[in-house]
């Protein structure tokens, strides 16, 4: 304890700032805060273009800042944020993959605003409000500048250098979210009832979190990473304090991720919240999450991983079969997503066991890979619709191959990626993650793993089936046609997906090159 | 040799053909079949002058052999090369493959997208499996294995019978369940092995010593995958209903080519990687050989759906296969080898004859028949070849390769050799049977005015039925061409005719 105080000064001095490493962080909370003021005063009219166009470009800025960035790595504010290889390729993936999730979010069809957002989220459903908001024409821009903050608190997530700048990341990540899932234009009220859930659970978790980074503060004296590192070497007689503080953290961290246990908010919140909102959930928040339990692991804990490392294997192995098992009884075809993305935390999860660099890379190209695909499937299912309304059963799905031929053969060409076929980029992520674990002592993962596949791969197959080789049920089902923006965020995703399966080399050395976290 | 790449243009030939015949513009599209099977021609001339210029008295294993760099960060390349095995199944593959399309011709009647996109698979699965037999990367083998999956898929589930729902889910989920437990064992093969940007490469993991526990395993693995695919008794159950409800040309690319993938896969990795791993485990897989064969004959006997039937016919004669190929004899690989390529041409016969007579009867029940040599005497003739060929009578193809396969069985394990010879027996009784029953009797009223073969017909059988006369009398070009990759492989085993020298120890340095 008496180490520990010995690094408080008595004098305030301000922190150096590397403003050129957290750039793209500031780029993204500016373009948050304009679009505040948009929503403000800029008359109605022009909210949506204006949201719109201040979301993508400070997305694509700081993507570009992610670039610059590579020059300017390095602790900064005093600790608190660390920009390292991990940190920026992460940054970077997330930037992307918002790109695509915005142009998803920004889809109007034929009508004034974004279609997946109800017109006033106050106003309760089916009321007089609800229908004079309509008529008045109101829209709920608002949601780009939440989304901007999320993405900011994403990007802050994996580069928080001390658990308390990590909690705070997490709720600026967490808060527009549980706020985004409850506007969905449609069945309102299922939406509403997913973003209380996700709130109250996530509250759940953040507690948890926080109580066990306050362990970890009495067991090292810091919230830093590196501090907590170099106790766990010399501080002796306190593991009461350690191993527990590492699970309660952990319990918060992998709750973001939608592992088993901690993941029966994720099928019911995937299917409430707007779909373009889900597939930015499945897909950033993945990212984010994964990074900062990749730099707590390996960063924090990792030299204290024999005492906890067995919970997080069988998290593992319950995450991949139960997620896999669990979305063959699926019949809407969110929820089935919402499953499958629990198998797949589950098969990140086994990379990450690894504790090697290939473990931290393979991790980093699976959740790239994964996210491409999963935003893409996201926004194909919004497009699928029954009179005005998505059709998520999968009842409703058979026959797509004959009456949309495009549509879902991109859809079930994003199924095969899921179920790791090869050439696709799925196949890829999944032989680094499991190549990771087998190389470095996880074998037993990396079978349950393929066995998870093979059992998931069923459940993805009988989807193409149901679109391909079954009759149409009825014909009011038809795929809306799309505007520029979501054939974009569609056709970049599945370009992405075939592009990483065929030639991943390129990604792979990045990933590989930006392995090595700054300690 | 010229550096020309033969085995990439030969890949390339169908893949492209798909993609046209895919894309057609409307004003074409009544021509796609004849694009398809002119491309599959194209291809198929490709390979005879490239096996014109193969050297069997060649040191190298591969020839042909191409290698370029693909995700280095796995140790993958791009890496292609054959040796008599992979070259003879590769010409097989692409006799069959035209034969196909043409017995196909009217399996979609109407042209347009869905009869396009039929052919355009048939073309893109050539690829895949010309690409699967010539891969010497063992990361490469193993997405041609596993991709080549999906276009089956799509033709079972697109264009079968009743139940081809059910069949293709089955087939695929066997085969992917098989490709993943062998994914496991790809991945330790890379761990264990040399490593390095090159390291899936079949010559880099030739003559490792591995830690027998572990090399046992991922033996295991791999012939998991390859029993499921061969198949092997008792994971042979989703070939009799893939091979039911798919098209009969796809099912006899299924049984025919793909099926061999299998044992193929088996002569490749398992023995050439793995053996004393395949030393260990030859006493339970002679065991589930001959019982392949005996009870794939059995059940083929009880059948009475004729496409069912023929696809027991093959759970039996791969049994027959696998055997020789572990009998570890000169004489019983080379007749495996052999073996292969026979049941590629008398499967096809029999399946192609098979379809035709179910298209003019509209039934695959054999009691539905009788009396049908009256009403298309060629047909039955060229039935009751096919079914010669099948039960392996003298001066057709499948006597000299199951003769092979039998002696070289019978030098090291004389029960099991005696067992299987049963199998033959069996066979007389399942083929004859099946004659008897549909062909024999007073002529059927019903079927009066039905047609006989046609043109087109008999162009798809003339091939076959030539293939049975050239392999049956003179197999010489054939085994001149498979004995040295046979030898070859037995080498890196360590076993020598007819009884083991120097069990485990694998002759190294006969690499290049």
């Amino acid at each position: 304890m008496i180490a520990s105080l010995s690094g408080l000064t008595t004098e305030f001095v301000a922190t150096k700032i590397n403003y050129g490493a957290v750039l793209p962080m500031l780029v993204v909370f500016g373009a948050a805060m304009i679009g505040v003021l948009v929503e403000a005063f800029a008359p109605r009219a022009v909210r949506y273009g204006a949201q719109v166009g201040v979301a993508l470009v400070g997305l694509v800025a700081a993507f570009m800042a992610v670039v610059l960035a590579v020059g300017h790595q390095g602790s900064t504010l005093a600790g608190a944020v660390v920009i390292d290889g991990p940190a920026l390729f992460l940054q970077g993936t997330i930037l992307a993959l918002s790109v695509l999730s915005v142009l998803a979010m920004a889809e109007r069809f034929d009508g004034i605003g974004a279609d997946a957002f109800t017109a006033q989220g106050a106003a309760a459903p089916g009321s007089p409000q609800e229908s004079a908001a309509v008529r008045a024409g109101a829209t709920t821009t608002e949601v780009f500048p939440l989304t901007m903050f999320a993405i900011g608190g994403m990007l802050l997530f994996p580069a928080a250098g001390d658990l308390l700048t990590m909690f705070v990341a997490l709720e600026v990540l967490s808060l527009p979210l549980y706020i985004l899932s409850g506007l969905a234009s449609r069945r309102r009220l299922l939406s509403q009832e997913a973003s209380l859930k996700y709130f109250l659970l996530g509250a759940f978790s953040s507690a948890f979190f926080l109580f066990g980074a306050a362990l970890l503060f009495g067991y090292s004296g810091s919230m830093d990473l590196g501090v907590i590192a170099k106790a766990i070497g010399t501080q002796s007689g306190m593991d009461g304090l350690l191993v527990p503080g590492v699970l309660l953290v952990l319990v918060g961290l992998l709750f973001k991720i939608g592992a088993v246990p901690f993941h029966s908010w994720t099928p019911d919140v995937y299917q409430g919240a707007p779909t373009p909102v889900t597939g930015f959930m499945a897909a950033c928040t993945k990212v984010a999450a994964f990074g900062a339990i990749l730099r707590f692991v390996y960063v924090g804990v990792g030299d204290s991983r024999w005492d906890w490392a067995p919970a997080l294997w069988a998290v593992a192995i319950l995450t991949m079969v139960v997620g896999a098992v669990l979305s063959i009884t699926q019949t809407d075809v969110k929820r089935l997503l919402a499953y499958s993305s629990i198998a797949h935390a589950g098969f990140v999860l086994t990379g990450l066991l690894a504790f090697d660099r290939v473990g931290v890379s393979s991790v980093m190209f699976y959740v790239v890979a994964y996210g491409f695909s999963t935003i893409a499937a996201f926004a194909i299912v919004s497009l699928v619709r029954d009179g005005g309304s998505e059709a998520t059963h999968l009842s409703q799905w058979a026959g797509l191959g004959r009456t949309h031929p495009i549509v879902a053969g991109a859809f079930a060409f994003l199924l095969l990626a899921f179920a790791g076929i090869p050439l696709t980029s799925g196949f890829t992520a999944k032989f680094a993650v499991f190549s990771a674990a087998i190389g470095h002592g996880a074998t037993p993962l990396a079978v349950v793993g393929v066995l998870a596949s093979a059992i998931a791969a069923f459940v993805y197959v009988r989807v193409i089936v149901l679109m391909y080789f079954t009759e149409s049920g009825g014909d009011s089902v038809r795929v809306v046609p799309p505007s520029i923006l979501t054939s974009a965020a569609v056709t970049i995703g599945v370009a992405m997906t075939l592009v990483l399966g065929v030639v991943p080399a390129p990604l792979l050395d990045l990933a590989s090159r930006s392995a090595l976290f700054l300690r | 040799m010229s550096s020309f790449p033969w085995l990439t243009t030969i890949g390339l030939i169908p893949l492209v053909g798909a993609l046209v015949v895919a894309f057609l513009p409307a004003s074409l599209a009544d021509r796609a079949r004849q694009i398809a099977l002119g491309f599959s021609l194209v291809a198929l001339l490709f390979t005879v002058a490239a096996a014109l210029q193969f050297n069997a008295g060649s040191s190298q294993q591969f020839q042909f052999s191409e290698q370029h760099p693909w995700i280095e960060q796995f140790g993958v390349s791009y890496a292609v090369g054959v040796d008599g095995i992979a070259l003879v199944l590769i010409v097989m593959a692409a006799v069959l493959v035209p034969v196909c399309l043409l017995a196909a011709w009217h399996d979609v009647p109407d042209s347009g997208r869905r009869q396009q996109t039929y052919f355009a698979l048939m073309l893109v699965l050539e690829t895949f499996m010309i690409g699967v037999f010539a891969a010497t990367d063992v990361f490469l083998f193993y997405v041609f294995f596993e991709a080549m999956l999906i276009p089956v898929y799509f033709l079972i589930g697109s264009y079968g019978g009743p139940r081809r729902q059910y069949a293709a889910v089955k087939f695929l989920l066997y085969s992917l369940l098989g490709g993943l437990v062998m994914l496991v064992a790809v991945i330790a093969l890379y761990q264990a092995g040399p490593g390095g940007p090159q390291g899936f490469l079949v010559d880099k993991l030739t003559g490792i010593t591995f830690d027998q526990n572990a090399g046992r395993l991922m033996f295991v693995g791999f012939f998991f995958a390859f029993a499921v695919k061969a198949p092997m008794w008792p994971v042979h159950t989703w070939l009799p209903d893939a091979a039911t409800e798919a098209k009969p040309a796809t099912a006899v690319l299924l049984v025919g080519v793909l099926d061999k993938v299998g044992t193929y896969g088996m002569i490749r990795f398992c023995l050439q990687m793995f053996p004393e791993a395949s030393t260990w485990a030859t006493p339970a897989i002679i065991v589930l050989a001959v019982v392949s064969v005996l009870y794939g004959a059995l059940l083929a006997i009880g059948q009475t759906d004729i496409m069912r039937l023929i696809a027991y016919t093959s759970v039996s004669h791969f049994g027959f296969i696998v055997l020789g190929i572990f009998a570890m004899t000169s004489a019983g690989t080379a007749g495996s080898a052999l073996y292969m390529v026979n049941h590629g041409f008398t499967t096809a016969a029999l399946f192609l004859v098979a379809a035709m007579l179910i298209r003019r009867r509209g039934s695959k029940r054999i009691p539905d028949y009788g009396g049908w040599q009256r009403v298309t005497p060629v047909i039955a003739g060229v039935f009751l070849i096919s079914g010669m060929s099948a039960l392996a009578l003298p001066g057709l193809n499948s006597f000299i390769s199951e003769f092979l396969v039998l002696v070289g069985t019978f030098q090291r394990y004389q029960v099991a050799a005696a067992l299987a010879t049963v199998g033959i027996i069996l066979a007389a009784l399942y083929i004859l049977l099946m004659y008897q029953r549909m062909m024999t009797g007073p002529k059927p009223d019903s079927a009066a005015g039905t047609p006989d073969m046609s043109h087109r017909e008999k162009w798809v059988v003339a091939p076959l039925i030539a293939a049975f006369l050239v392999l049956g009398f003179y197999p010489k070009p054939v085994l001149d061409v498979i004995n040295p990759a046979v030898s070859r492989t037995l080498q890196y085993v360590g076993v020598t005719d007819p009884a083991p020298a120097h069990p485990g120890t694998a002759a190294e340095g006969a690499v290049k």
